[in-house]
């Protein structure tokens, strides 16, 4: 019966998606591009696929889907596995530049607790900025290195960033500009387009099947999924940046990476970022 | 560089809970690095908890146990405010103490 169930779920999703396919004739209502209307399907989709999960609790991933592993994640939180990358990033924050600058002279609000809105489009550059890469730039604005984009200082970084706006809704706006609105919808045709060897999406595996196992693991809902970022996970023994968990879902899928923020990967941060708006930040997360 | 040891240790009258997660590689000496060398074995071999100059849990490791270890257990005999000295020691000879209170 499960199986009947997916197929038709699946279905849903796709009408879900409701992507304009080149080539197929435009669809009076799908031609439009509606971010509002797509985050408020989006939610509901999930509010009526999982009835029993509380809304906060989507991004909790996995532990929202199975009660043993949210009473065993519950344990863990006791002594989170994110506790040591969290001091360093605390660390890390306050100490200067060599020109005697911090990280907090780059951000709004000193850096703290403002991780919610996250990423942001830029109208000056045309282009989403995601929190990693401003990171980055603010490194290398003032003379240092930047970064690898998907573990160790990164995430140490975006894990404190993250931590001090725990339980703040994700705030995403998309401001009434045509290059905002195409940066929007190229992310979410990413997410609904399959690729790779195994020919998943994004979402045939994260709006499809949350709550399935692949393999020993559960899968998470896409709703709030970004909200955890950055995550401990336990295959990896360590910590991973959003940037990290898309490489390593398209290698997963046999599919060929793209590099760490590239439009596209940032664009689809943009998408799955505002179609969770309003459930609140809980990184850094655990995963198993 | 802060402790690698975290503990925490809670009395419930009777018995006090300890639980301890500590910061190691816990290489095991089989693993290769990206250019194919063997990354050389770097593991706790014996960590110690006492309690009042008695041993209260000795766990003897090897490059068996997963990377930034975690422990639990229970023991009788202690009450809230005593001390918790706990220590490791490696196969490079390196070392870690930390104390904490019973909560």
């Amino acid at each position: 019966m499960k199986l009947r169930s997916a197929i038709f779920l699946a279905s849903a999703a796709i009408a879900l998606a409701a992507l304009t396919l080149a080539g197929a004739p435009p669809l009076a209502a799908n031609d439009k591009v509606d971010p509002a209307a797509d985050a408020k399907a989006f939610q509901k989709f999930f509010r009526d696929k999982f009835p029993k999960v509380k809304f906060e609790d989507f991004v909790n991933g996995p532990y929202s889907m199975d009660e043993d592993l949210y009473r065993q994640w519950q344990e863990k939180e006791q002594f989170p596995p994110y506790e040591f990358s969290l001091e360093m990033g605390k660390e890390m924050f306050s100490k200067p530049f060599k020109n005697g600058k911090t990280y907090a002279d780059c951000f709004p609000n000193g850096g703290i607790g403002i991780r919610q809105n996250y990423p942001y489009f830029d109208e000056k550059e045309g282009k989403v900025i995601t929190l990693e890469l401003a990171l980055n730039r603010c490194r290398e604005a003032n003379g240092e290195p930047p970064y690898s984009y998907v573990k160790d200082e990164m995430a140490a970084l975006t894990a404190y960033m993250a931590f001090t706006s725990r339980g703040k809704p994700m705030d995403i706006k998309i401001p009434n500009d045509p290059r905002a609105l195409a940066a929007y919808e190229n992310g979410k045709e990413y997410f609904y387009t399959r690729r790779g060897q195994l020919n998943f999406s994004c979402a045939t595996c994260h709006v499809q099947s949350p709550g399935e196992r692949i393999r020993a693991e559960v899968l998470a809902p896409a709703l709030g999924i970004v909200n955890a970022m950055p995550i401990y996970r336990s295959e990896w023994s360590g910590m991973g940046t959003t940037s990290r968990r898309f490489t390593t879902c398209n290698s997963q899928i046999r599919a060929v990476p793209l590099s760490p923020q590239d439009d596209e990967y940032r664009n689809v941060e943009y998408y799955l970022s505002y179609v969770s708006n309003g459930l609140p930040i809980s990184g850094p997360g655990a995963r198993p | 560089m802060a402790s690698t040891i975290r503990v925490r240790a809670t009395s419930s009258g009777e018995t006090t809970e300890v639980q301890a997660l500590i910061q190691h590689p816990m290489d095991s000496g089989f693993v290769k690095d990206s250019k194919g060398e063997l990354i050389p074995a770097h593991f706790i071999q014996q960590l110690t908890f006492e309690h009042d100059g008695k041993k209260v849990f000795t766990a003897d490791w090897g490059g068996g146990v997963s990377k930034d270890p975690y422990v639990k257990f229970a023991f009788k005999g202690a009450k809230k405010g005593d001390e918790l000295k706990i220590s490791w020691v490696d196969n490079k000879g390196a070392t870690d103490t930390t104390t904490a209170k019973i909560q």
